[in-house]
């Protein structure tokens, strides 16, 4: 049985894709954005994360701990992230729930069962299990097999990609699915590589290849839906909305366009893990910089959306 | 759509007027029973009183009203029921400085009291009746906080109109009387006399009815004569027409329903003001008709018709539940008088019964955003979902009201109870959530029972741990129980038992009520007491229910599981430390505390192991009561709802194996432990879902939204989807606060800002600032952790 890591699974999804759904969090991401909201998600195998507020100071997490990663000094409980063996003795000790170990291995029988929990609400509401991440195609087998299974059991699938992607494997999954959430960042590519580490080669050619062969629902295969995270300074200037409205209008049939503007909910998550937060102070985008980039996206003749909202001209 | 200025004004007047105790009722009822000597039967001297209150009692006219009746002299003035609960000079003085739920009394109405009212009742009430004839076992029970009891300070009702009223007036009923007399047969039924009896008092006490209707019409005639205005004066000679017509007649138009209805109600709370006020069901399906003659007609328009709904609005807000003391007030502390409109499900034929008048309603509901009346949304599967997203948008605005009740599954609960199918789909929802065959059913909440006491005095051989005194029965040494099975027999031996003491007494209760207080104004309105010539309390209706109602079922299933857990299955903790550190209520050890916390399958979570034990609660509560006969030809039944008692039932409980502490308020409804369902709402649905719903007479689920959610057309779509959800899988009802913790704890500081804050409570909406501390810590906790 086909195994992979989870790091969340979200019942009662309201917001990645039609109806009521569960969205499952595959771990581990070929990008590593600046200030990705789910950092947890971003490496491949569990991780521990402290949640400060919920600390009692007990100290019972202190003595459990074989590598003496973490100490107690001035009220206060400090992890040694580099000496964390990530063993979650000091886990399993932690009653208030302030040391958790993401990522969980399940296997693919066991995520389905998870899914069938929900089917009722499922079959009321067209709705459906989306998986997401971390990056659901970095877990391909494990993918693969869940994939099948779901088309099997007649879920229907969402799958949210940041597109980085070997582009055979893309198309050979894709069709699997019943709607795709394709996120698109930055259109140069050098710019990509600043923010994401890596080049966007492969998430350009595999938009190409979704938007021409794909439809939105009228064509055969899935939907296509484009996720714009909206980020000042990173992907919100004129230049880079206006290359990637070009660059989705001129596809066989343009997709629609949903802007994700950026938002800080994602900070503590980095102060859990005991990283450095990759955006500092920045703060979300005006209202004006929004209304911008939709404006731009219209033009270009897309349908655009605010986190699902359609957008109109009030 | 908007208030016009009369609605706004008489709305304000509502808001704001004071809520006092009226002396008025209770000298008139002491008046005429001390000049009252005569040997009558108790039905005719229970009419005779009816009809001197109604001749006696002061007529008021509020400004520009349209809608006509006050059970008091004045809007918000409650009237009292000596004869079921006499008031001390202590009690009056509790109600008057009391922080919360306070009742106004000046220095005129105490001295009425104790000058009149309380020397001749003292002594002589169906209180003191009930406490004399209680067993020490039952007095013992209810000291301990196991069961609460309805009938002592407040009538039998929970009763609901169906459309008679506005099919026949009060004339056809008197006729209706007559040809029962007629048909009493001296010869061979000995009851004959004693049914004569019953209905010659329901004849005095429907002429006495047409009687008040009259003084209201010979009073608006006065008032047009000295009327300045001329619009007013067609106004109140309008409301003399309409009230010389109704309710004697049946109504002709929308107005004359309307009215005719709201008669009725004050005929009802003057009479005793039972439980539950009265309450016209579902009123779109009994005025549609009206509504759509009158549009027809051209004598009615949309406008007219909602300004004299908001008129009656306003009269259901002007009437507080009269006022209750010691454990009734502990165990329903509110002023909501639980008079529940309905609106949507089906009609008697099956059919989708949302009409124009459907909507209508709603809009009042949202425009009036009052405390009282409460309203319900029944959702068949036959309704369209804009009707629900109507509801939904009034919900977002944070009112707490409308609740959401399956109308499909209350026809099969009711079917289940032994009503025909059109009886069932007549009837629907009330008060908080009970289900009942409106205008044919007496179906009676006789108590809550505290289910986490229940496991408490099993762990403790039938003693109370926190008086030492004994109350159950002794089920076995909990340290010997080798296994899970040992002490869900035990659990339920002393289930039996204790429900066994509260139906004994029920039993008793209830034939006090009816040889000492019948009611034949009530038997009136309700089917078939005419026909059978019995009385309401004494088995006339066509069906008669009792209901026990369960509370505490997430904190005895959670406390439950965790000992099966953690004693018995994974052996984590042996039975004598859990023991001891409830018994010093984890003082000394947080850790054992924090683990049946947080490394325990809980209740709410979907999750098989937990929701399995609920499951077997709800087996072992059903089976000690179900069908088991009561003493009206009716049956006991099982329903899960608990007002505001979760919070006074907290209070007698000490610390229990879920981990929660000495004297915290327990779970409430089917609902789970506040703050212990982390897997969101799907889960809390699918876990209450696994309850047979079918078999209870209503249940309550409180669930809480994000003040977002309902805010975007999408999000009010998944909204609707997640509802129809939990109706598919058979829920009974659910309802939603979408109020922010934030708002709440500003609220709790500065209360005066937060005045017109409605929270939805527990099957009812009220007053946030209304609500007792604990109730509102409660509330706030549940939001903090329920948010989605």
């Amino acid at each position: 049985m086909t195994s992979g890591v989870i790091f969340d699974v979200k019942r009662f999804a309201v917001h990645d894709g039609p109806g009521l759904r569960t969205t499952v969090f595959l771990k581990g991401c070929p990008l590593s954005c600046l200030g990705c909201h789910n950092p947890e998600g971003q490496g491949r195998g569990p991780e521990l994360l402290f949640r400060p507020d919920r600390c009692t100071v007990c100290g019972d997490c202190v003595p459990v701990c074989p590598h003496q990663a973490i100490t107690l000094a001035n009220g206060e409980v400090r992890i040694g992230w580099d000496r964390c063996q990530l063993e979650a003795a000091c886990v399993e000790a932690c009653l208030p729930g302030a040391l958790e170990l993401v990522g969980e291995v399940k296997t693919v029988d066991e995520v389905v069962d998870l899914l069938e929990d929900d089917r009722i609400y499922f079959d009321e509401s067209r709705g459906g299990v989306t998986f997401s991440g971390g990056e659901p195609f970095s877990q391909p087998d494990f993918l693969r097999e869940l994939l099948y299974r779901c088309k099997e059991r007649e879920l229907p699938v969402v799958l949210d990609t940041c597109g980085h992607v070997e582009p055979a494997l893309f198309q050979e999954l894709i069709p699997l699915a019943a709607h795709l959430l394709f996120d698109l960042k930055v259109m140069d590519e050098d710019r990509h590589n600043a923010y994401t580490g890596i080049h966007n080669r492969w998430i350009l050619q595999n938009l190409e290849w979704a938007g021409n062969e794909l439809g939105s629902g009228r064509g055969k295969g899935p939907v296509l839906t484009v996720r714009i995270p909206l980020i000042p300074g990173v992907n919100d200037d004129e230049e880079n909305i206006q290359a990637s409205a070009r660059f989705l209008g001129e596809l066989r049939t343009p997709p629609p366009v949903d802007i994700l503007p950026y938002h800080r909910l994602g900070v503590d998550k980095y102060d859990r893990m005991g990283r450095e937060y990759g955006l500092g102070a920045l703060t979300p985008p005006s209202q004006v910089a929004v209304q911008l980039a939709c404006q731009l996206l219209e033009k270009a003749g897309l349908s655009v959306s605010v986190r699902g909202e359609q957008h109109g001209d009030d | 759509m908007a208030m016009t200025e009369r609605v706004r004004r008489l709305r304000q007047e509502s808001l704001d007027a004071e809520v006092t105790l009226s002396a008025e009722r209770g000298k008139l009822l002491t008046d005429f029973c001390m000049r009252e000597h005569g040997l009558v039967s108790a039905p005719v001297r229970r009419a005779l009183a009816f009809r001197y209150l109604l001749e006696n009692k002061e007529i008021y006219f509020g400004k520009g009203e349209l809608i006509v009746g006050e059970r008091g002299p004045a809007p918000k003035a409650a009237s009292t029921y000596p004869e079921v609960c006499c008031h001390t000079e202590e009690d009056l003085v509790a109600l008057d400085t009391r922080e919360k739920i306070s009742f106004s009394v000046s220095e005129e109405t105490r001295a009425v009291f104790r000058e009149e009212i309380t020397p001749f009742w003292s002594g002589r009430t169906i209180r003191n009746l009930i406490m004399r004839e209680m067993t020490p076992e039952w007095k013992a029970a209810y000291r301990a906080g196991v069961f609460t009891e309805f009938m002592e300070q407040r009538a039998p009702g929970h009763t609901v109109l169906d459309d008679k009223i506005y099919k026949k007036g009060f004339l056809d009923l008197i006729a209706e009387i007559q040809d029962s007399l007629e048909s009493l047969d001296f010869l061979n039924d000995p009851e004959a006399y004693a049914k004569q009896e019953q209905l010659r008092a329901m004849e005095i006490a429907a002429e006495a009815m047409i009687l008040y209707a009259e003084r209201h019409a010979l009073k608006a005639r006065e008032l047009a004569e000295v009327e300045e205005d001329a619009d007013r004066r067609t106004e109140l000679l309008r409301i003399a027409q309409v009230c010389e017509h109704v309710p004697a007649h049946p109504p002709r138009d929308f107005w004359e329903a309307v009215q005719a209805y709201w008669f009725v109600h004050i005929g009802v709370i003057t009479e005793l003001n039972t439980w539950d006020a009265f309450n016209p069901g579902h009123l779109d399906h009994h005025l549609e008709p009206f509504y759509q003659l009158g549009l027809a007609e051209g004598t009615l328009t949309r406008e007219e018709a909602e300004e004299l709904l908001q008129c009656l609005w306003v009269k259901f807000n002007n009437h507080p539940a009269p006022p209750k003391v010691g454990i009734t007030a502990e165990e329903s502390a509110t002023y909501t008088d639980f008079a529940q409109i309905n609106t949507g499900g089906v009609r008697k034929d099956g059919s989708d019964a949302v009409n124009e008048v459907t909507y209508l309603l709603l809009d009042v509901i949202e425009e009036m955003r009052l405390l009282q009346p409460s309203s319900s949304v029944q959702l068949s599967k036959k309704n369209p979902d804009r009707y629900l997203k109507r509801a939904g948008r009034i919900i977002a605005t944070g009112f707490g009201q409308p609740s959401i009740f399956n109308s499909d599954l209350i026809v099969q609960e009711l079917v289940r109870q032994g009503k025909t199918v059109e009886d069932a789909r007549e009837g629907g929802s009330s008060g908080c959530v009970e289900v009942g065959a409106f205008g044919k059913e007496n179906y009676n909440l006789t108590g809550y029972f505290n289910l986490p006491k229940i496991l408490e005095l099993t762990l403790n051989r039938g003693k109370d741990p926190r008086t030492g005194d004994r109350v159950g029965i002794d089920t076995g040494d909990p340290t010997e129980f080798s296994s899970f099975v040992d002490l869900m027999a035990a659990f339920r031996g002393q289930l039996e038992h204790l429900i066994d003491v509260k139906i004994r007494g029920n039993n008793v209760i209830e034939r006090l009520w009816a040889e000492h207080i019948p009611t034949p104004f009530l038997s009136l309105l309700i089917d078939d007491c005419i026909k059978t010539g019995k009385d309401y309390h004494d088995g006339g209706a066509r069906y008669n229910t009792s209901y026990i109602q369960g509370v505490g079922l997430g904190t005895v299933t959670d406390a439950l599981t965790a000992l099966k857990y953690h004693v018995f299955d994974e052996t984590t903790f042996s039975m004598p430390a859990v023991l001891t550190a409830l018994d010093t209520n984890f003082q000394e050890d947080e850790r054992l505390r924090l683990t049946l916390l947080e490394r325990t399958p809980k209740y709410g979570n979907d999750d098989e192991y937990a929701d399995g034990v609920m499951k077997k609660v709800f087996e072992s509560y059903f089976a000690a009561i179900d069908g088991r006969p009561n003493t009206k030809g009716g049956s006991y039944r099982i329903n899960l709802l608990p007002t505001t008692v979760h919070v006074y039932f907290g209070s007698v409980v000490q610390a229990t194996p879920d981990g929660r502490t000495a004297g915290a308020p327990l779970s409430e409804g089917i609902s789970p432990v506040q703050g212990m369902d982390r897997k969101g709402p799907t889960a809390v649905l699918k876990s209450a879902g696994k309850m047979d719903h079918a078999r209870t007479g209503g249940t309550l689920l409180n669930q809480k939204l994000t003040p977002g959610l309902l805010e975007s057309e999408e999000g009010l779509e998944k909204w609707v989807h997640l509802v129809r959800s939990y109706f598919r899988m058979d829920g009974h009802h659910i309802q939603f606060n979408v109020v922010d913790a934030e708002t709440l704890k500003a609220a709790q500081a500065q209360p005066d800002h937060y005045r017109d804050l409605i929270v939805r409570v527990a099957g009812y909406s009220d007053y946030f600032c209304d609500l007792g501390k604990t109730l509102q810590d409660e509330i706030i906790h549940r939001t903090e952790h329920r948010e989605f």
